[in-house]
């Protein structure tokens, strides 16, 4: 190995203490030729067919032995929260405990060892697996119809609306506004942008919830969809809904539902029965499948009659006998597909994640689900509104909104608040969101969490509180102390953007200084 | 329930602070007509763990696994060995369950290899800049088309008869969505079209595959040229990332956004997904690339850590002036895939590409000698395809029988195009036997007949 090399791996050592361990990035240890896996040798004598297309020069990609590549990613993992570690109350994000009995079932070969373009006799099991996770679906929420294959949840908003889109066109009307409360989550107007409809937001009234009669002031022939949270992202339940869902119906409009908060009313209320059209579902979010540090997730998404022949391609049907999937518009007899919106058939990983959890829950689990939700975010709402600021009356659904009025002339932020939290072993809330209330907490609990976990996150916010009154500035903007890296600096990252690492590997610029690693040159 | 920890005692505790008597209060604002007042009925109730693993066991036991027989399917998503320490690493609670990291003193495990993951995807595709997923090849491969529109400020997308039909679908129904332009060559199994001719001063980009759906391997570098001449940009798609182990890769021939499908690297099959779409493009291009991205910076104390940057294309912030809708990504499949790339290393995936084209090569000079059989490329890495002398989807679903899984028909892409009825999609990789060739060959013999 070079000088540089090892010196990147000795500072490293030298900055480790006990667990808190320095981890150089995989690039600062390669070594050229090393390969943490075994192959057999290529055969000599064979003839290839790549034309001249070889690559020529170096990839640039270091070689790292298996011990190396375990230790560096464990050493990674132990840098980082998981629900796993520690609570993690992020408000519309629904940090559930997420089984592990999914994983052993998402990986049993017959669904991990699938190809989806297998002949279609031969993936019976995994069709049905399908159907009975769209069943599920289609009972927990009311709804007749479920498209399956959106790939998480902004996906499934795209899925809604292109439905709506492809019903109006059907209907010979062109409408080109969409409705969006100003506390909507920012993928329903990027999504609603996208196809081609404006915006227009509609005011919350003195109670957090849409102001009906502004609604209806905007309602109109050139209104296509109103989308709504529901409950909405300050965690209250809109209790005009079905007024709500009258008026749009009246302007011959569609009602789309975002079903980011659905885990507040899974198995004890039916979106149908609200009045929704189209909702979305985030198997991510109320289905337990992992995050995984930012996906994947799914975005099945359930339809109304009127919707339900408009869907994306493909959907599996049962045609007596066996399942079957329809992959173009050539075979779809009852529904006027409007395309393919990803590749092959949907997010299979999280389908087994998900039915398994459903159905280890069963009707009865998710009631309580449900139910715990609610309980837990409301002990946090009666426990805090004291010591906090909450701008709506309780109750709240599954999740509790405050905003920074309690902070007003401590110098203290938010975001500092936050920070100061993690030091205290707990994940923060979600921060800055929703936009309608300055400086917004929004803690969502979940279900899985222990009345003593949330006793003691009470009681650190309600410490932190007084500390931050009591005029501790620096103490904050000092947060954190005791994790691996102390704040960071978003504006430099962003002022001078470093997406890759630019340097050489160490080693083998010492072998093959000539050698560039093959890539476009820079264009000044 | 064993996922839900509160006690009758704990719930009675929590109503009296709360100050009401029942969780029903809590749901007062439920229109009447709307609330429950039980569970579903018509659904079953919760079951114990060994129930569901029995039912699930059940569904899987219905299906055929393409590692219990000969295989040989590609056509955008490609088996290789995934060594057993990826799961291992993947499984870890403080990588499975956390979130989009959004507290980076928290989350420095997750932005890290987000960042090593870039730069991989940067070096394989030979590209300056990359993103930290999309949720796959298809999706990619549209967003790059939109973000050509963007740059360009044109409307008018020529598209490959050459590109996998999953992505060329998906940029149509795009198209059709969100209103803008294709012009959509014919399927081109014999690699003839000259799309070169088709850009104009209204072209945004041309978007082409290498190797291409019939597994022909394509050098774009005159395209480019004719592209840039244009003003248009060049937008070329891989779908089997573990080419790029040995055949010059898109940045080299001067390509302007490279979309790719990584599930070859550190993903099984999964039927389909999730899988991961890599997209990388010019430095130029930053501020108009979709997707989260990764960004180095420093700490209070001087120390080099990472953060989410340049949130101000990303919907959170830009809302309906977003650069794309794109929120959850694909995370742990781009975890996967750095997992497995770092194990292999440079000499690993540069000798695992050339088993996978020597097995090729040998699946081809096989398959040559059958009766009536034609191996239409000249060119490939480890797909191609057979001209059979009957319509393929018969035969493939006779071999299923056996169980053999023989390829991909090209007609399950193209129904009722007669021209293509009789092509035969096939791959070989690292894991293709001498023995299953031989079976493989001597059923498609007997079919053929």
């Amino acid at each position: 190995m070079s000088t540089k090399t090892t010196e990147a791996a000795i500072a490293a050592m030298k900055a480790s203490k006990a667990l808190n361990i320095e981890e150089p990035m995989l690039f600062e240890q390669g070594a050229s030729g090393r390969s943490g896996v075994d192959l057999p040798d290529v055969p000599k004598d064979y003839k290839p067919r790549l034309g001249n297309l070889r690559r020529e020069g170096r990839i640039g990609l270091p070689g790292l032995s298996e011990p190396q590549v375990v230790r560096h990613f464990t050493r990674l993992s132990q840098k980082n929260f998981g629900i796993d570690s520690a609570f993690y109350p992020l408000g519309s994000c629904t940090m559930k405990h997420n089984p592990r009995l999914n994983e052993k079932v998402a990986r049993m070969p017959g669904f991990a060892d699938l190809h989806p373009m297998q002949p279609q006799s031969t993936v019976q099991g995994a069709l049905e697996v399908i159907d009975q996770l769209a069943h599920w679906l289609k009972t927990l929420t009311g709804m007749p119809a479920v498209a399956m294959s959106p790939g998480a949840g902004a996906h499934g908003e795209f899925c809604g609306l292109a439905s709506i889109k492809s019903a109006l066109q059907a209907r010979g009307e062109s409408r080109t506004k969409v409705l969006v409360p100003e506390s909507a989550h920012g993928t329903n107007p990027a999504t609603a942008a996208a196809l081609g409809f404006t915006v227009e937001a509609i005011p919350a009234n003195e109670r957090g919830r849409v102001n009906l009669d502004a609604l209806k002031a905007k309602l109109g022939p050139d209104v296509a969809a109103l989308m709504l949270t529901n409950p909405n992202t300050c965690g209250l339940f809109e209790y005009d809904i079905v007024k709500i869902a009258e008026a749009v119906h009246a302007a011959g409009a569609y009602f789309y539902c975002d079903g980011a908060n659905f885990n507040a009313i899974v198995g004890r209320v039916r979106p149908a029965d609200l009045g929704i059209d189209v909702m979305h579902i985030n198997l991510h979010k109320t289905f337990s499948t992992p995050h995984g540090g930012g996906g994947p997730g799914a975005g099945p998404v359930v339809m109304a009659e009127s919707l339900a022949p408009f869907v994306p391609l493909p959907y599996v049907v049962h045609d007596g006998t066996s399942f079957r999937l329809v992959e173009h518009a050539s075979d779809a007899t009852d529904h006027k597909p409007f395309g393919r919106i990803k590749g092959f058939h949907g997010q299979m990983g999280m389908f087994t994640r998900a039915l398994a959890y459903i159905l280890s829950h069963g009707a009865d689990g998710l009631w309580q689900v449900a139910s715990d939700a609610v309980l837990n975010a409301n002990y946090i709402l009666a426990s805090l509104k004291d010591v906090m600021s909450a701008p709506f009356e309780g109750p709240c659904m599954h999740e509790a909104l405050f905003d920074d009025r309690f902070l007003k002339d401590t110098g203290v932020s938010t975001a500092d608040m936050a920070k100061a939290l993690i030091d205290r072993g707990f994940h923060p809330m979600t921060m800055y969101f929703p936009l309608v209330v300055h400086g917004a907490f929004l803690i969502e609990p979940t279900e899985t969490e222990t009345k003593e976990t949330l006793d003691a996150f009470i009681t650190a916010l309600g410490e932190l509180s007084q500390k931050a009154k009591k005029g501790d500035v620096d103490f904050f903007k000092q947060s954190p102390y005791h994790t691996p890296r102390r704040r960071l600096d978003e504006t430099r990252a962003a002022r001078q953007p470093v997406l890759v690492w630019t340097g050489d590997l160490g080693d083998d610029a010492d072998e093959d200084a000539d050698e560039e690693p093959e890539r476009a040159q820079k264009v000044a | 329930m064993r996922y839900l920890p509160l006690t009758e005692t704990d719930r009675r505790e929590m109503l009296a602070k709360i100050g009401v008597s029942s969780v029903d209060e809590l749901f007062e604002d439920v229109p009447v007509t709307a609330r429950l007042k039980a569970p579903i009925k018509n659904l079953p109730n919760h079951q114990p763990e060994y129930e569901v693993e029995r039912a699930m066991a059940g569904l899987a036991a219905k299906n055929v696994s393409a590692g219990s027989c000969p295989f040989f399917i590609g056509a955008g998503a490609y088996r290789h060995h995934v060594p057993a320490s990826v799961d291992q690493i993947l499984l870890r609670g403080e990588f499975l369950t956390s979130y989009t990291p959004y507290q980076p003193e928290v989350a420095q495990g997750t932005l890290q290899y987000l960042f090593e993951f870039q730069t991989q995807v940067a070096r394989l595709t030979g590209m300056e800049i990359a993103n930290a997923s999309m949720y796959d090849g298809p999706t990619g491969c549209a967003e790059a088309v939109m973000m050509a529109n963007r740059v360009t400020g044109r409307n008018r997308a020529v598209v490959s008869g050459a590109l996998h039909p999953h992505y060329r679908e998906t940029i149509e129904t795009m198209a059709e969505l969100t209103e803008f332009d294709l012009e959509v060559d014919a399927p081109d199994p014999a690699g003839t079209e000259n799309l070169a001719a088709q850009v104009n001063e209204e072209t945004s980009c041309v978007v082409v595959q290498t190797p291409d759906f019939f597994g022909r391997l394509h050098d774009y570098t005159a395209l480019a040229k004719a592209c840039h001449d244009q003003g248009a940009l060049l937008v070329v798609v891989v779908t089997e990332v573990v080419s790029l182990g040995l055949l010059k890769p898109p940045g080299a021939m001067g390509a302007d956004i490279v979309v790719a499908e990584g599930q070859g690297i550190g993903n099984g099959l999964n039927f389909g997904g999730p899988y991961v779409g890599l997209f990388a493009t010019k430095e130029k291009y930053i501020r108009q690339m979709p997707g989260r991205v990764c960004g180095q910076t420093v700490d209070a104390e001087g120390r080099r850590g990472f953060v989410l940057t340049l949130s101000t294309r990303e919907q959170h912030i830009r809302r309906e002036k977003a650069t794309s809708n794109i929120c959850t990504n694909s995370g742990l499949c781009a975890l996967g895939f750095t997992i497995h790339l770092s194990l292999l290393g440079e000499a690993g995936l540069t000798k695992l590409a050339e088993l996978n084209h020597a097995k090729a090569v040998r699946l081809a000079e096989r398959l040559g000698t059958i009766k009536g059989c034609k191996v239409v490329n000249d060119t490939f890495f480890n797909e191609f395809t057979v001209q059979l002398p009957k319509p393929a989807a018969a035969i493939v679903d006779e071999l299923a029988k056996k169980p053999i899984l023989g390829g991909v028909p090209v007609s399950r892409f193209f129904p009722g195009n007669k021209d293509l009825a009789n092509l035969l999609l096939v791959t070989a990789t690292e894991l293709t036997t001498e023995g299953d060739i031989e079976t493989f060959a001597k059923a498609l013999s007997e079919a053929c007949q």
